[in-house]
């Protein structure tokens, strides 16, 4: 079968930069598959090739059988793309948002009409359906906006950041309405910064950094190239933090890094059996913790893993090896 | 939770449909948000009631007389300058992310241009209107009726709909439906009273004359008045015509161009 997405060495620059510099993905079809990685690292950028918003600068890319550069009317006929920014016309009221792109997709008033009630229903927005976008608040604006793309079944959805800006109650919504579509048979390509949501999201995800793919894999394989589950620490004093790295890297016998801000720390734990110990050993040193977790690894351990550097750090810094997982 | 269509597929939009469609776009917007008809339409009114009241005796003998000539050249005024509409509604298409929705739609691509340009249509019919019916309250009595007064706006609307083409290109360059605000003033201010809509050119210094005799304003509001009043030159009409598919056809495929290169 072709698969959904195949792109070859893609390449994107704007000026000097290589926004996408070299990107080999293949996503098949009917499932969720997520691209991971920090502001900047070229996932938008990849969207809007694969959308046929932007011409690539070399490589080749082919979304459901057709070239994005040779056949973009193709390729719009069967996808649909939710921008990283809710692209709704805030004048409009909801109802007029749905029936305006149902229009454009073909359909005739009195059926634009009656799809634009059907979603609004699904979506949860039909008390909101006759106010002006302007009103709604950003959960209500990003579920208008993916209905918008869902108007007509696309074979395959692009969803940007999907939940950026959304406050909990609003993301979860969000993450139901993309497994309900991927339930129903429509490739999903998501992009996101957590890996939490690509986690409870995406089969298959490719960590993106400096346009290039420096992991794929399913979201345990990533995990386990980290090897080990994380203990994030946040100092209560954070000029005890090079004190306390000195501890944990003793007790633990493991890499220790700094976390996000000043105060955290975050040890990779190889042997759980230890962890009581590093605990009393800072005690014992009069480093007092003020909040400690242990778990899975985050983004940033992943990062940290394939990068040797966090991905807060990722848009300074100088590009990273490539490696493969899996 | 369904949310996939259940209904088939209905073939694509016709390239007309979807104009028609993105016209009926521009036209609730307008609805919505009638303010930014009337924060452009004030003005002139207000230039209206100003120099009729205050100037128009001086410059006409009456009030009523000076009404006549100051009429049609406010209309071409007024919709003169909401032409920078098309210009402020594209760029904050584009800001706000609308445009990456248009344009990744199997649409005819151009659609979103020419449905935008079908609701200024509707713009300038509209402030065309609320201006010849002030004006009526006030005396105007256009000789030529109703079929030279439709005939004027026709000629006005065509004028406008050639430097919408101007406004596209500025509303994709710049950074701000701000700034292409900013940078309408800057050219209509001199273009619309650098010409003879307000008083005859006779007494300007002569090298203001100059530049008020090549000013295409001069030019379509000579020829607004004429069909209004039933006394046309030709030439005015003629002048505004060439001038018309002169500024299309300069800027229409700039605009075609740069809004099919990506952003």
């Amino acid at each position: 079968m072709i698969p959904a997405i195949e792109t070859t060495a893609l390449v994107k620059r704007f000026g000097e930069t290589r926004a996408v510099d070299g990107i080999d993905l293949r996503v098949e079809r009917g499932a969720v598959y997520g691209l991971l990685g920090p502001n900047g690292a070229g996932k938008t950028t990849t969207i809007r090739l694969l959308a046929t918003l932007l011409r690539p600068d070399g490589g080749t890319a082919r979304v459901l059988g057709h070239d994005v550069a040779r056949e973009p009317a193709a390729v719009r006929a069967k996808v649909c793309l939710t921008g990283q920014f809710a692209s709704v016309d805030e004048d409009l009221t909801g109802h007029e948002n749905l029936v305006l792109v149902a229009r454009l997709f073909g359909h005739a008033w009195k059926g634009a009409r009656a799809r634009a009630d059907e979603l609004l229903a699904a979506f949860d927005l039909a008390d909101a359906a006759g106010k002006q976008a302007r009103t709604y608040s950003g959960g209500m604006r990003r579920r208008l906006d993916i209905a918008a793309s869902l108007v007509v079944t696309p074979e395959l959805l692009f969803l940007d950041e999907p939940t950026t800006g959304l406050d909990p109650r609003s993301r979860n919504q969000v993450w139901d309405i993309v497994r309900a579509i991927a339930a129903d048979g429509t490739t999903v390509l998501l992009t996101t910064q957590y890996l939490e949501e690509a986690d409870r999201l995406a089969g298959r995800l490719a960590v993106i950094d400096h346009g290039r793919v420096i992991a794929e894999g399913t979201s345990q394989e990533l995990k386990r190239s980290v090897g080990s589950n994380a203990l994030h620490l946040r100092l209560d004093d954070a000029s005890h933090r090079a004190e306390a790295r000195h501890v944990l890297r003793r007790v633990l016998g493991a890499e220790v890094h700094d976390g996000a801000d000043a105060a955290s720390l975050t040890a990779r734990v190889h042997d759980p059996a230890r962890l009581a110990e590093a605990v009393a050993a800072l005690g014992a040193g009069g480093i007092a913790v003020a909040e400690l977790a242990y778990g899975q690894p985050s983004l940033d351990d992943v990062f940290f893993a394939l990068t040797g550097r966090g991905s807060e750090d990722a848009v300074a810094a100088p590009a990273a090896s490539t490696e493969k997982v899996a | 939770m369904s949310l996939l269509a259940t209904t088939p597929r209905p073939p694509a939009a016709s390239p007309w449909a979807a104009t028609l469609t993105l016209g009926w776009r521009a036209m609730l917007k307008i609805k919505h948000v009638p303010f930014q008809l009337f924060d452009v339409t004030a003005f002139p009114l207000m230039m209206t009631l100003m120099f009729t009241y205050l100037f128009g005796g001086a410059l006409a003998g009456s009030p009523r007389e000076y009404v006549q000539y100051l009429i049609p050249g406010i209309v071409v005024q007024t919709i003169v300058f909401i032409t920078v509409y098309t210009g402020v509604g594209l760029n904050g298409d584009i800001t706000k992310g609308l445009f990456d929705r248009f344009r990744s739609v199997p649409i005819w691509q151009p659609a979103p241009i020419f449905g935008a340009l079908l609701g200024d249509v509707f713009r300038y019919t509209t402030a065309a209107t609320m201006v010849i019916l002030l004006g009526l309250v006030m005396g105007f009595r256009p000789a030529a009726g109703v079929v030279g007064v439709v005939a004027a706006v026709a000629l006005i609307i065509l004028f406008a709909l050639s430097l919408s083409w101007m406004w596209i290109i500025v509303g994709m360059k710049v950074q701000s439906p701000e700034s292409v605000m900013t940078s309408s003033f800057l050219l209509l201010f001199p273009l619309t009273m650098g010409s003879n809509i307000f008083v005859d050119p006779r007494t300007m210094p002569g090298w203001l004359r100059a530049v008020v005799a090549v000013n295409p304003v001069t030019h379509l509001a000579d020829a607004s008045r004429g069909l209004m009043h039933g006394n046309v030159a030709a030439r005015d009409v003629v002048w505004v015509l060439v001038a018309s598919a002169v500024v299309t056809a300069v800027f229409a495929p700039i605009a075609l161009r740069m809004y099919h290169r990506e952003r």
